[in-house]
């Protein structure tokens, strides 16, 4: 066969496969938008839920994944960047590294359920900090430092040497380097990685199972000892195990709808500082 | 003498790199390193600011002194010394910052001076790199607008900033176009009234127009050292006649 033709064949096909994928992603979120639109109004953004969760609004779970966000990344973003620095400027490649990489890339292969249970055990019970926004951030903390790790390694290893090696020729020490020439530059794609590990902490139920969510709490916390409810944990309870199922489907499409809209907004902020950081950062 | 370097053997992991080298370099002058590739010559060269340091499972032996200190002694801070020997690359690495910030980046690591120094000092250095006539006005422009000889001419404003005694030059206009070349050749004319200068060349004519002294290097071993008008007019060794000529390397 003619390679033009053959160049023509498989590029369609690729065309079609990047629509697809594409497709799929506009039906979700148009089959989301399209049941849950309705229900979303100011109320239910700054209410309380009511009358057994099928009525009133999902403000709590807003809040407390808010919360959840902050207090894991303010956790995980300074040991994840800080552990890849160690792995990717200071240790060479000797046989503890490889062993800390093997380990944290198992890490990451372990199912959520599995970092629920053990933060209930650490956290909640052995630590004392009870069913707490706190244990909960901290076992989410955990699920997205391999994460963090490596995309930021990944990011490090990507700034060729020569702006090391001419950083050290000028008489620079190794950690103003590091924070002068290394960082900067890899700045963007570590804000990537963070992006990233955002989205995860705002979905996942299964780690804040038995560390933090709470079935229903319509007061909001008042410090990191408090328990809270949370989207993702909300939105199972609703569609599962509510009072009245059948009534609160809306409510389920609507909460759905405000955490993808929390985690695309979180996106686009993380992007906007990555295109000012980017911006200011040019490499060749 | 400035540098003196005495049966310095190097090694990366088993390879032999440098085979017993004695060298004298005098101040205020400029010394080329020639020779074909893999010869020791870049190894040699990064002996004098430590960079070899960084490459891990490296061995030396021997002494290597500038200003009759070893520099290799426990005692020496690797960073004052690379302030003191500064090294511009076979390819321009500007840091992704202003221009300004490129040529500040030094004294700011090293502390030295407040902003009026700092600012002075900038100017300072790009005029005796031959570049403030062509920046002065886009300091703050990203390094990277420059072309590759304006950069290369950045890299040795930013060494020259941090007031070194010697620069060390690592092929530094191989990766540049004639013009750019030629303007690199007329600075180590002029820079070598204030400092020393080592530059490690392929190109043999560039070596005859900016030295005052070659080192002919072969497999790790300085083959010939000598005034350059004698190592390119008279050569002793036959090997050094058979390389200038083209007839090998």
């Amino acid at each position: 066969m003619n390679r033009r033709i053959k160049q023509r064949i498989f590029f369609t096909l690729f065309r079609i496969l990047g629509a697809l994928i594409l497709g799929i992603l506009l039906w979700i979120l148009g089959f989301i938008i399209y049941h849950g639109a309705g229900v979303i109004s100011w109320e239910f953004l700054t209410a309380a839920p009511e009358e057994g969760m099928s009525a009133g609004g999902i403000f709590p779970a807003i809040v407390g994944t808010l919360c959840l966000v902050v207090g894991s990344m303010a956790f995980a973003t300074p040991f994840g960047i800080m552990s890849a620095i160690y792995m990717n400027e200071y240790a060479g490649n000797g046989w503890i590294v490889k062993f800390i990489r093997v380990m944290t890339n198992n890490l990451s292969g372990i199912p959520s359920i599995v970092f629920g249970l053990f933060g209930m055990s650490l956290f909640v019970n052995t630590l004392h900090f009870g069913d707490s926004i706190i244990a909960g951030s901290l076992t989410l903390g955990l699920l997205i430092l391999p994460l963090i790790i490596r995309t930021t390694e990944e990011a490090l290893k990507a700034i060729p040497d020569s702006y090391r090696t001419g950083s050290y020729a000028l008489g620079a020490s190794k950690l103003q380097t590091i924070r002068r020439v290394v960082l900067p530059m890899a700045f963007p794609n570590i804000i990537t990685g963070l992006i990233l590990s955002i989205g995860r902490v705002s979905g996942e139920t299964a780690p804040i199972l038995f560390t933090v969510a709470a079935y229903f709490l319509p007061k909001l916390p008042s410090g990191i000892f408090d328990q809270v409810m949370a989207l993702p944990y909300h939105l199972y309870v609703i569609a599962t195990s509510g009072t009245d199922v059948e009534a609160s489907r809306p409510i389920a499409y609507g909460t759905a709808l405000v955490l993808i809209a929390i985690v695309l907004i979180m996106n686009l902020l993380a992007t906007a500082l990555r295109r000012y950081f980017g911006g200011k950062v040019k490499t060749n | 003498m400035k540098i003196q370097a005495k049966n310095i053997d190097f090694y990366y992991g088993d390879f032999h790199a440098l085979k017993g080298i004695d060298m004298e370099i005098a101040q205020n002058t400029v010394t080329a390193f020639i020779g074909p590739s893999g010869c020791g010559k870049s190894t040699f060269l990064r002996l004098f600011n430590r960079m070899n340091d960084l490459i891990a499972d490296t061995h030396l032996t021997g002494e290597c002194l500038i200003d009759g200190k070893n520099i290799y002694q426990k005692s020496v801070d690797v960073d004052t010394l690379r302030k003191e020997v500064g090294m511009v690359f076979q390819k321009p690495n500007p840091f992704p910052k202003t221009i300004f910030e490129n040529v500040a980046y030094g004294l700011r690591v090293n502390d030295m001076g407040n902003r009026t120094f700092i600012e002075q000092r900038v100017e300072e250095s790009l005029k005796a790199a031959a570049l403030w006539d062509e920046v002065k006005d886009k300091l703050k422009k990203s390094a990277f607008e420059l072309s590759g000889g304006q950069q290369q001419r950045l890299c040795i404003a930013r060494a020259l900033a941090v007031s070194p005694s010697i620069l060390l030059m690592d092929e530094p206009a191989s990766a540049l176009d004639p013009i750019s070349t030629s303007k690199i050749e007329e600075l180590i004319y002029v820079l070598k009234e204030k400092y020393t200068i080592v530059i490690v060349t392929h190109n043999m004519q560039q070596a005859a127009r900016v030295s005052d002294k070659t080192g002919f290097f072969m497999l790790g071993e300085l083959v010939e050292f000598d005034d350059t008008k004698k190592i390119f007019l008279n050569p002793e060794k036959e090997q050094t006649q058979n390389y200038i000529t083209g007839r090998f390397g």
